[in-house]
């Protein structure tokens, strides 16, 4: 078996590489370890967010993104239960609803569209909103997506233009020519390739690893509880307080947990999100989930009596920069990295795969995928690790 | 912050009862948490004893044990050696710095909404002996969520626990054993027994050697059993199953097939019986939600169930979970009731409680325990190998079956995830389909649902199937009002 | 004596010790509930709490197990409102 590229790690981010690739016209072979979005892309909300991001590459690449979900992957939406809900941000202090305000002023800047929402308008958009919270903001960009459905078929219809897809198979070791990687070693066998992408989401720094690169990807623990199913709409946008912000682009260790919640065509109310760095530890941890609870009830007070059914946790792939890594890697020709993309993978992976696909295909990208350089971290913060 | 107890002991089933009698015996400090307001579990199930009547235990097995272990309890509860906590379910277990383990509880019928109104709890232990009991194993058959139908243990609960006979004509279907009781406790309630539909030949344990020497007392209660069903006529239906359950709004009738004795594929011609009620079981599935959270290996029993790896003392692979009765391996409560004893026996000699004079005495009953379970565990595996569940049970399923009851999943549901979009496994599978989503979380479809991951794929199913339906984060719903409460007070936080 | 509750208006007996499930299958009611997707009537399943097929609102307090919660005089049973009304999206596979 050989082939023009090979995808390592079956995740978002890999089925939206393979897919685009193969559109492109080459031979792809997708190699997973485990199952289908066994990692990181389970164990998420489903998020395309525009609003919870700060002017930068970032909020780029996730602008870049929703034009490739509504335009490119448009005709495949119901496949994978795309929802355009709007994501409606609160601020409980009215400092905190100025500094909503400030942000939303850059964002507007970039695209990003805003509706800023009176403290009297709160309870149009959410019923159930707590009386208490000073303002906040609308975004109508802000949407959904079931992202297990979504690696499915996008590999499913990657298969159907010529790509082939190996679960169960580990990455090894590469296959060189000098520095050069000209494919991988894997339990299945070695696989010769033009080109190799790495896209193993929070274990990509192992895989960079046995190419003798080194790409600073670390695990950042975060919980998401599930209630019960209650009627459709009791909660209609992902509401989300301000300080969400600042939680994902802060690089504390400790715990952060900002009150995420929305409601899902099955019923359940999603409540996330915490953040920890713990490695790779899965056991609940009894103060996270207690924490989120507290604050979801704190922004919907009826939830207090909403039972729990389960809760579930994932590990965020994320680097010191909080900014993925995108693009080939000059330290070793041949090796491609898309990685690194931290909570917002399951968005910003259409606009990952779509510039992977240009660049390997030897087109201009359409973004600058200079910030993403996979060498790019001094070597100060590789000692970090 | 709560005393912390030598041993929390939860369940209050055969293993359970035993383990806390056991253990308190031993001068541990003891408290038992179960999810019932009375001691007895599903075995001993009993009508309220504040409303009880003479004949509320007729048809009961094993009820002088019960008898036995129950009035030693109500002694050491006197005596303030054990506290028992009626009436509570364990829904997190976590483990401070100090190794000790911390559980959280809610009240099984009143809705607790926050940690401060002195329904939802804390306990802390030393060491735990898990007895979580198990429920009826179900496979999916077309229809199977008309109202009228019913595990056949629920049937049976009805009966033993409420005095309530679910229907006036019963058909009784599944395979194992415990479709006798069931069967014969609805007919001498009043029922008519249209039939047992068994998969499986009839008492084909009684022709395996090892398995009936093992325990003899079993033979004894069958041939009962076999006595009851002639004195009542009901008919035994072997090599059968329910092809499709029938009616309207509710039970009307049942159509079954013969099947074929090697593997269970449909064999022969069908036939309709009328009945109002219809009592599943396929043997049984432990609860594994707690050994699984505290993380205890867990292996594929002679059943085919997922249950918890012990060693010859009853422990875990985790250090101080002492696991007991069905959860590691269906085996009833006989056995249930030794290994509750053993495990209870062995945590006291950990603990250094059992007194220095008597060591040999405690050799001596653990050596005792220890046949007395081998026996058990020859006689649960020939009674398994006797009554599996069919290899060509997939094949009885049709496109529109449900297989997940709470999220309405059916059969052609998960063939397309398998074949379209490439699930491969149990886990992938519910990801992609939803089965095990909904309120009970697996619990009901769990097993088959593995099964139809591995069968859809060709392969056999293994404990990897098993696993991601068997875990849950939560061993029950509770409010978010009481996960709040953990926020501030989170010990193994 | 004998406890009396209302189901959907109408009087059930109960005897005491009895679940509210029970009694509502003694009185031939086999189903208070019906399914979210595809409306289907459910009743008691499990009969242990394991498989909460049998939710019911007690006294307004919706989804408790039915074959799990004693039976008081005068109780309110049905009425089930949040696991029935219609749902205008589809079946969302949000883990």
């Amino acid at each position: 078996m050989t082939a023009d590229l090979v995808v390592v790690g079956a995740g978002v981010v890999g089925a939206a590489c393979a897919y685009f690739a193969s559109l492109a016209g080459l031979r792809v072979v997708v190699v997973e370890r485990g199952a289908l979005a066994g990692g990181t892309s389970s164990a998420g909300e489903g998020n395309l967010l525009v609003s919870d991001k700060e002017e930068g590459p970032e909020l780029d690449l996730a602008l870049y993104s929703q034009r490739i979900w509504r335009e490119d992957l448009g005709p495949h939406a119901g496949l994978w239960e795309f929802e355009s809900k709007g994501g409606l941000v609160v601020a409980a202090s009215d400092e905190g609803l100025a500094s909503l305000r400030e942000l939303s002023v850059h964002q507007r800047r970039c695209g990003v569209e805003v509706r800023d929402v009176a403290r009297d308008e709160l309870r149009d958009h959410e019923p159930h909103l707590s009386p208490g919270l000073a303002g906040g903001a609308f975004y109508p960009q802000d949407a959904q997506v079931q992202p297990m459905l979504v690696v499915a078929h996008l590999l499913r219809l990657a298969r159907e233009a010529g790509a082939r897809v190996r679960t169960r198979t580990e990455v090894t070791g590469f296959l060189r020519d000098g520095d050069r990687v000209t494919g991988v070693r894997t339990t299945g066998g070695d696989i010769p390739a033009g080109a190799v992408l790495n896209a193993a989401g929070t274990w990509a720094g192992g895989v960079a690893d046995l190419a003798r690169v080194h790409v600073p990807v670390l695990p950042r623990r975060g919980f998401i509880l599930v209630t019960e199913p209650l009627p459709a709409r009791t909660i209609r946008h992902k509401v989300y307080a301000a300080e969400y912000v600042g939680d994902v682009a802060s690089s504390d260790a400790a715990l952060q947990t900002s009150p995420v919640v929305e409601g899902t065509g099955a019923g359940t109310i999603l409540i996330g999100s915490s953040r920890e760095r713990v490695g790779f530890d899965r056991t609940v941890s009894a103060k996270a989930v207690g924490t989120l609870a507290a604050k979801a009830i704190a922004l919907f007070p009826m939830l207090r009596e909403v039972r729990a059914m389960r809760t579930y946790l994932g590990f965020r792939p994320y680097c010191p920069d909080h900014l993925p890594v995108i693009g080939p890697d000059p330290r070793a020709p041949g090796l491609w990295h898309a990685c690194g993309h931290e909570g917002a993978g399951i968005g910003l992976s259409a606009g990952t795969g779509r510039l992977i696909a240009q660049a390997l295909a030897g087109d201009e990208p359409d973004l600058d995928l200079t910030p993403f350089a996979p060498d790019r971290f001094p070597v100060a913060e590789e000692a970090l690790r | 912050m709560p005393d912390t107890y030598d041993v929390a002991v939860v369940g209050a089933g055969p293993a359970g009862l035993a383990a806390a009698v056991e253990s308190a015996a031993a001068g541990l400090g003891v408290v038992l948490i179960d999810a019932a307001g009375q001691p007895g579990g599903q075995y001993w199930r009993h009508y309220d004893e504040n409303h009880a009547r003479p004949d509320d235990r007729r048809g009961h097995h094993g009820l002088r044990t019960f008898t036995r272990l129950r009035e030693r309890l109500d002694v050491l509860i006197g005596a303030g050696r054990i506290r028992y906590l009626p009436g509570h379910q364990v829904w997190l277990i976590t483990r401070g710095e100090g190794g000790e383990f911390t559980l959280r509880l809610t009240p099984t019928t009143s809705p607790a909404t926050d940690g401060t109104d002195g329904l939802s709890r804390a306990e802390t232990a030393r060491a735990l002996i898990l007895c979580p009991g198990g429920y009826d194993r179900q496979l999916p058959v077309p229809g199977w969520d008309l109202p009228g139908v019913m595990a056949a243990g629920g049937a049976q609960a009805l009966l033993k626990g409420h005095r309530t006979l679910a229907g006036r004509r019963a058909v009784v279907a599944g395979t194992g054993p415990f479709l006798l009781p069931v069967a014969t406790g609805l007919a001498r309630a009043g029922a008519g027994v249209a039939a047992v539909v068994e998969a499986n030949g009839t008492l084909g344990w009684l022709r395996d050697p090892v398995g009936t020497m093992s325990v003899p007392g079993k033979g004894v209660e069958a041939l009962q059993y076999a006595a009851l069903m002639a004195r009542h006529r009901v008919p035994y239906r072997r090599g059968t199953v329910i092809r499709e359950i029938l009616g309207e709004g509710r039970v009307e009738a049942v159509r079954i097939a013969r099947v074929d004795r090697a593997d269970g594929r449909l064999a022969g011609p069908e036939e309709e019986i009328a009945a109002d009620l219809v009592a599943l079981g396929w043997g049984f599935t432990p609860s594994l939600e707690l050994p699984l959270m505290l993380g205890a290996q867990t292996r594929r029993d002679v059943d085919g169930s997922l249950v918890v790896v012990v060693d010859d003392l009853q422990r875990s692979t985790v250090g101080g979970v002492y696991v007991a009765g069905e959860a590691t391996g269906v085996g009833g409560a006989a056995l249930a009731v030794a290994e509750g004893r053993l495990s209870a026996v062995a945590l006291a000699v950990a603990l250094r409680r059992a007194p220095e004079s008597s060591r040999e005495a405690v050799t001596a009953v653990i050596r005792r325990l220890r046949g007395e379970i081998r026996r058990g565990r020859r006689f649960a595996a020939a009674m398994h190998r006797a009554y599996p569940v069919p290899v060509a049970w997939t094949r009885w399923l049709t496109g529109s079956t449900l297989v997940c009851r709470c999220e309405e999943v059916s059969y052609g549901d998960l063939v397309r995830a398998c074949r379209d979009l490439g699930a491969q496994d149990a886990r992938t599978l519910k990801m992609l389909a939803r089965p095990g989503m909904g309120w009970c979380q697996g619990r009901v479809c769990g097993f088959a649902t593995a099964e139809i991951a591995a069968c859809l794929n060709r392969r056999e199913t293994t404990a990897e199937d098993l696993r991601p339906l068997s875990t849950r984060s939560l061993a029950v719903p509770v409010t978010l009002g009481e996960l709040a409460a953990l926020a501030d007070d989170a010990p193994g936080g | 004596m004998t406890y009396q509750m209302t189901f959907r208006g109408a009087a059930v007996p109960a005897e005491p010790g009895q679940s509210v499930g029970a009694a509502l299958v003694a009185a031939g009611i086999l189903d208070w509930r019906t399914t979210r997707v595809g409306g289907r009537p459910r009743g008691m399943f499990c009969g242990i709490g394991v498989c909460f097929d049998c939710l019911i609102t007690v006294d307004g307090v919706p989804n408790r197990r039915a074959c799990l919660v004693p039976a008081r005089d005068g109780m309110t049973l049905g009425d089930d409102a949040g696991d029935t009304v219609g749902r205008e999206d589809g079946d969302a596979g949000h883990v």
